[in-house]
């Protein structure tokens, strides 16, 4: 293996990731400062920004490519599915606990409190927890074929999950109480809807970003396994030849 | 597959019967459970607005689906514990027994073993919590979907974990989350078995069931893959 395959970067990472920047910074303007503040949410609702393209991210996109990727594991067995699933599902979570840190700082001065029972935040709460499951099934110490084919029913299994918690739970808070707040509902700026577009984006670029470096240290551990292993035998057989 | 899964069944039914483990640990396990409950919750405390309805026995109901959840969590770390030594996993494979029998099997076994445990954790919670019966068909009907869910579920988890000594930590981790709409239903259908009206319940008993399936059909399909080279 020479030096240029031991990084995670590529020119193509490079550009995507002075992509991302420069996206970030006109959505930084806007969502900032350029869009006005809402009337009756004044400046919190710039939190929105980021926070629903957070977890559009995070539930659809990243869960979804997790739940794709195993798929496509188990059914080709190849092992750049796999590596994506997993570098995917660990996006995910970490969108997903953003998501939630966003959604509680909204909620804190718009409601009142950090927590209400709210269908969305709820599921989205068992949703990070699930996916945490699948992380942890991805750290057990095991044959990595074996390890691999777990965790591929699992990431299936789990976003299959989603769905369910996302619905039942909808439907459990529809007897208790109406919809809090209903984000379609409000008249939105055009300046605004910009910003969301451009949150949407950002997010997207961020998460495309992350998925590449991420897929890569999977792929140069399991480099490093295999290296490990011809090392390893290597050293046996300058032993033998001694 | 069908005969398989009665093999697996029955042994899985007679290693309990030899070794008593339901009996004599998990069942006092969730009688412990409920009892904190009441500790947690406070008799005494009463419904506001209602000084005649204590809000134990309001919310009874979850609390006793909560301490079936945890009692079931031993429940699946046992139905596996049984297969750790001596590569008994990988023998029931060479035996030419079929993986999806194997799973029925064990779902069956714990399922058995999940009534019994309900039956007299029931019986707990009706002397401890004051609970009346008003619908006996729906409870029935709540009971056996949501036991079918737990067993099915717990099952299929439990062998995602299986041959890992991170299995008691792990197997929680996974099952609670995912049988988190089983215990919103089952909750939902007993208040209305307990306390009315029937009418609620029945189409919420229903979802529970249709959970069950899906959990019982997703075990059958993935069993294989999870046992394989374990």
């Amino acid at each position: 293996m020479n030096d240029a395959t031991l990084g995670t970067a590529s020119k193509v990472t490079t550009r995507l990731g002075f992509l991302t920047l420069a996206v970030g910074v006109v959505f930084l303007a806007y969502a900032l400062f350029i869009s006005p503040p809402e009337i009756s949410q004044a400046d919190s609702v710039r939190l929105f920004y980021i926070h629903v393209p957070a977890a559009i991210v995070s539930l659809y996109l990243a869960f979804g490519v997790t739940a794709v990727g195993s798929a496509i594991y188990l059914w080709k067995g190849s092992q750049f599915w796999d590596l994506v699933a997993w570098a995917s599902a660990e996006i995910g979570v970490l969108f997903c606990a953003f998501t939630l840190v966003t959604g509680m700082l909204w909620g804190r001065p718009t409601w009142g409190v950090y927590w209400t029972w709210d269908a969305r935040l709820t599921s989205t709460a068992i949703t990070f927890i699930l996916f945490l499951g699948y992380l942890a099934v991805r750290r057990l110490d095991m044959p990595a074929d074996v390890r691999s084919r777990r965790a591929a029913v699992l990431g299936i299994i789990s976003f299959l999950n989603v769905i369910i918690v996302r619905y039942s739970v909808a439907w459990w808070r529809s007897l208790h109480q109406g919809a809090t707040l209903n984000p379609a509902d409000i008249q939105i700026d055009d300046s605004m809807l910009f910003s969301f577009f451009l949150g949407a984006v950002f997010e997207s670029l961020v998460f495309a970003w992350l998925l590449i470096h991420r897929f890569r240290i999977g792929w140069l551990e399991t480099q490093l396994e295999s290296a490990g292993i011809d090392a390893a035998i290597e050293e046996r057989r300058a032993e033998g030849a001694q | 597959m069908i005969r398989d899964a009665r093999l697996i069944a029955m042994k899985d039914l007679r290693i309990e019967k030899s070794s008593r483990v339901l009996t004599t640990q998990v069942l006092p396990f969730g009688f412990i459970v409920l009892i904190l409950f009441g500790f947690g919750v406070s008799p005494d405390r009463r419904v506001v607005g209602d000084a005649n309805r204590s809000v134990l026995t309001e919310v009874a109901p979850g609390l006793f689906w909560i301490a079936v959840l945890f009692a079931a969590l031993l429940a699946f770390g046992r139905s596996f514990a049984v297969e750790s030594t001596d590569g008994s996993l990988d023998a029931l494979r060479l035996a030419g027994i079929d993986p999806a029998g194997i799973f029925l099997g064990k779902a069956a076994a714990v399922f058995l073993q999940l009534i019994i445990l309900e039956v007299l954790l029931g019986v707990g919670a009706v002397v401890l919590f004051n609970v009346q019966l008003a619908a006996p068909l729906l409870l029935i009907a709540v009971v056996i979907a949501t036991t079918v869910a737990i067993s099915a579920t717990g099952t299929l988890y439990g062998a995602l974990a299986a041959g890992q000594s991170a299995r008691d930590t792990l197997v929680p981790l996974l099952v609670l989350p995912a049988l988190s709409p089983v215990l919103l239903g089952a909750t939902r259908a007993t208040e209305s078995a307990l306390y009315g009206p029937t009418s609620d319940g029945w189409p919420v008993a229903g979802l529970v069931a249709a959970f069950a399936l899906l959990y019982t059909a997703a075990g059958i399909v993935s069993f294989g893959l999870l046992l394989d080279e374990t």
